[in-house]
């Protein structure tokens, strides 16, 4: 399950809209109880598709951040991983549009220490320098970047990155920073947000996800703790996140912790 | 048009730790407090409830708890020869918004001030000679660490801190941090677990001969109900502190202390969604009427109030005095004036260690977990023969190691590829960090005005920050940096990551909400902007909190002093200023 093509995705969201249509309403069919694995696994699911982004900066976005998270042994690419939704998703809604920017005028440089002074939201920073970037690609290699070999991408990347390349109407470098900077958060945030994949990234470093109350271990000097990531929509739906696993007593142990209610003296 | 309420006794501008305080203490006196706090009201049960509030997208990295920078941010420049820009992004630090403000997102590293804080300009004059200060305006407070005391002792216990008591009336307790200043008596809560970081750091720094010890917490250890009768659970290490809400009801915030003591006197009023815009005064200027403040429907509303108290976070305090021409404001060519002067920070110096072949379990913590040192802070070791004031207090802390902020890897590691995913994987969980919190000396050209060009959503003059780092604080940041070393060599790490800080103060980059200054306390209303009651000089009804009243900054954290201070300070007006309102001093 852990790299699913685009492909399977569509397929399982045609599985999850039966199941939907079978069930008393969603909580209940994901009762680990109320349904057998396979549905409550489609169910959750979500079908995937791109709102902010064009076609061209889709693949843009999908090439270039399968060279800055790449595939090895320890877990997919970002691609791989659904984190160019996330960036869709992130572009599409609050902070691609300017939530929590300071948007009044007048604008002019300032020095790296006075950070960020662009008239522009992220929207418009993914737009003009993907196409920007693109562009530069054309004239240097006859094609777009998603075309190019990876060790050509590799160079673009870092001269993106270093300043080599410029790029007329907006600076590479804060261009290139929010793509890495959104790549990684993508890989990282929680799989509701849409990157993250089947806890691709958590699973890779061995990050134990939200459930988490460690009174009884934390003194368990040197001894690694690992278990399979729990994530939000997990708990929201009241799903053991992993039955049949070793691990199983201590996450439902710690799921059970976050339902519970007896936290406060008293 | 506005509309003029009925006057009340009190009311505070802000509802955070000191807008807290002060609404439980004059309640529980039986006046009658009115809150005026621009954010939402919220609390432990819905808002803070697990599963959502462990979701490190939305809240350590897109700031659901912060100040929103659309509506009100502050400029920023290095120094007065550039044009200050607007912080278009908040970032470097993050003042709160909502009710129990910045209090709900801490860690909660709770600390008392040393004695030497106190006497900074003084102590150091004596011992080492003025040169000393390297130009430094720091100044003393005008008032001394044993006067706090009771205050210090009384925060401790309404906010349920936990901790191990280093000198009890002036008695060594082993433990504990040798060189606090006395306390009256323990700790209310016994200290918190220790991680496999801390003790590796515990061991090296007692091979290193220092004095290692648990950082005071205010992650509270185990359920406790505070002498007003509020109520706590126990921390759960679960590492969602800083920039979280707690669901535990375990880490101590103004929610859980203070608010509910206030709410069940029946004479609290709260009113979330209102911001104020200015502090009328009378037609003599030395007596503020009331306060103007615009709710969520736009609507204006004056409410006077017999006494007022300014608890709005430091920068929004100096702004709001600013704009309502309470004070003189200070001028950075003459060095005249005290409202925006002494304006500090806290220069923290950082390190990682690096092993091979060790296991951190770095995802579980608290925000206040940790060992700390304290040999290098202050005046604790002989400054003869380095080039700075003050010091450092070191730690080990184990908040919890989520993973889009936290995923270190050695110098020299790429900043994305192969190579960099291979090192991430690699030393997630094999690293260790460690911090020197240095204190911040107060500079002539280090200052907070209105800026002249920009304006938030009220269509008041923004903040302007004028700030870079002094000799005192690089020359300090050097010598930590080879202590800091010496450690990771006797703490046998594989890789040692350690650089002193250089260049100019980075308003991008997060280094502690520790905003500190412009509104000082002081003896000397030339120097000062309020006494040592934290009374405005000029308008004797005006209350000033935060740490907008530090002259300049300690090595440690703000909070527990911040707090230490409003109670003193609401002891002083119930005791001395309700009968005979005027200056106390
Ligand atoms: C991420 C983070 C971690 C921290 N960790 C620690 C720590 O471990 N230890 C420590 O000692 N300190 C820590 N701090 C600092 C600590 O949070 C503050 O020192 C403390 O909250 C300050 O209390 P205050 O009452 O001055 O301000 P706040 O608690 O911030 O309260 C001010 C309130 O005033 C409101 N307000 C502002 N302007 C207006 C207006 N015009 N009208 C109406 N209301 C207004 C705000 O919305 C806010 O609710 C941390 C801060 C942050 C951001």
């Amino acid at each position: 399950m852990d790299e699913l093509s685009r492909n399977d995705f569509l397929k399982l969201a045609g599985i999850a809209g039966t199941a939907t249509a079978v069930g008393e309403g969603a909580p209940a069919l994901l009762r680990p109880d109320a349904a057998d694995a396979a549905p409550v696994k489609a169910l959750l699911l979500q079908p995937q598709a791109f709102t902010y982004l064009t076609q061209p900066e889709q693949a843009f976005v999908e090439a270039a951040i399968d060279r800055l998270i790449p595939k090895d042994a320890s877990s997919p690419s970002a691609k791989d991983a659904g984190v160019a939704y996330y960036i869709d998703q992130q572009l599409a809604g609050a902070w691609g549009t300017g939530a929590r920017q300071y948007r009044q005028g007048p604008w002019q440089q300032g020095t790296p220490e006075q950070g960020y002074q662009l008239n522009m939201v992220p929207q418009q920073l993914y737009r003009i320098g993907i196409a920007q970037t693109n562009a530069h690609c054309r004239k240097t290699y006859g094609k777009t970047f998603d075309a190019l070999s990876s060790v050509h991408q590799d160079e673009i990347l870092h001269g993106l990155e270093g300043g080599k390349i410029a790029l007329a109407e907006v600076p590479a470098k804060a261009f290139f920073d929010t793509l890495l900077g959104n790549t990684v958060e993508g890989f990282f945030a929680d799989p509701l947000y849409g990157g993250n994949r089947n806890k691709a990234g958590w699973k890779a470093i061995g990050f134990p996800g939200v459930a988490a109350a460690y009174t009884g271990v934390i003194e368990r000097h040197n001894i690694p703790y690992r278990v399979k990531p729990v994530g939000i929509a997990d708990v929201e739906q009241g799903m053991d996140p992993d039955p049949d696993r070793a691990e199983n007593d201590e996450h439902r142990r710690r799921v059970a912790m976050m339902h519970g209610n007896t936290r406060r003296e008293g | 048009m506005t509309t003029r309420l009925k006057s009340v006794d009190v009311v505070t501008i802000g509802v955070g730790w000191t807008g807290g305080i002060v609404a439980a203490e004059l309640t529980k006196a039986g006046y009658h407090v009115v809150g005026l706090e621009r954010g939402e009201n919220r609390n432990t049960d819905p808002d803070f409830e697990i599963p959502q509030i462990h979701d490190e997208l939305a809240y350590a990295v897109r700031h659901k708890f912060m100040q929103d920078a659309a509506k009100d941010t502050y400029t920023f420049r290095n120094d007065v020869e550039q044009t200050a820009l607007p912080i278009r992004y908040l970032s470097g630090f993050l003042p709160g918004t909502g009710l129990g403000g910045a209090g709900v997102h801490w860690n909660g590293q709770t600390w008392r001030f040393l004695p030497w804080d106190f006497e900074t300009r003084s102590a150091t004059v004596k011992r080492y000679g003025e040169e000393k200060l390297n130009g430094a305006t720091s100044q003393d407070w005008g008032i001394t660490y044993e006067e706090l005391e009771p205050s210090f002792d009384k925060f401790d216990y309404a906010a349920g801190i936990a901790g191990k008591a280093g000198n009890i009336k002036g008695t060594i307790q082993p433990g504990g941090n040798a060189f606090e200043g006395p306390r009256s008596r323990e700790y209310p809560n016994p200290p918190m677990k220790t991680s496999y970081a801390g003790l590796l750091f515990r061991e090296a720094a007692k091979k290193l001969g220092y004095h290692p010890f648990p950082q005071p917490s205010a992650n509270v250890t185990r359920p406790y109900t505070n002498p007003d009768g509020a109520k706590f659970g126990a921390c759960v290490y679960c590492g969602y502190c800083e920039r979280f809400g707690c669901e535990m009801f375990a880490k101590s915030s103004p929610q859980l202390a203070v608010i509910p003591v206030a709410m069940k006197t029946g004479n609290y009023e709260l009113r979330t969604g209102c911001n104020v815009t200015k502090i009328n005064l009378d037609s003599t200027g030395k007596r503020a009427v009331s306060v103007t403040y615009v709710d969520g429907l736009g609507r204006e509303f004056e409410q006077p109030a017999e006494m007022i108290f300014l608890t709005s976070f430091i920068l929004n305090n100096v702004r709001l005095l600013l704009v309502s021409g309470v004070g003189k404001p200070y001028d950075p060519a003459s060095g005249e004036g005290v409202i925006g002067r002494n304006y500090t920070y806290q220069m923290n110096t950082g390190g990682t260690y690096f092993f091979n072949n060790k296991a951190f379990n770095s995802f579980m913590g608290a925000g206040a977990m940790g060992v700390a040192v304290d040999d290098f802070n202050g005046d604790n070791f002989d400054h003869r023969d380095v080039d700075f004031v003050g010091g450092a207090y070191l730690l080990v802390g184990s908040t919890g190691a989520r993973p889009i902020q936290y995923h270190p890897v050695p110098p020299g590691t790429p900043s994305w590829g192969a190579e960099w995913k291979k090192q991430v994987v690699k030393y997630y969980d094999r690293a260790i960090g460690i911090n020197a919190s240095g204190g911040v000396q107060a500079y002539r050209g280090n200052y907070l005005d209105l800026d002249p060009t920009y304006r938030d959503a009220y269509g008041l003059p923004l903040l302007r920050i004028t700030f870079d780092w002094g000799p005192n604080e690089l020359n300090q940041s050097k010598f930590m940096a080879e202590i800091l070393k010496k450690i990771g060599k006797a703490i046998n790490a594989d890789i040692v990551a350690v650089a002193p800080r250089t260049g100019h103060y980075n308003s991008t980059i997060y280094q502690s909400t520790h905003n500190i200054g412009g509104a000082i306390m002081g003896s000397d209303p030339e120097n000062s902007a309020v006494n040592k009651y934290l009374q405005s000089w000029d308008v004797h009804n005006v209350f000033v909190l935060g740490a907008s009243a530090f002259p300049q900054n300690s090595a440690y954290n703000p909070t527990a002093m911040l707090c230490a201070l409003a109670y003193w300070n609401v002891d002083n007006v119930i005791k001395n200023y309700v009968k005979h309102p005027g200056p106390l001093v």
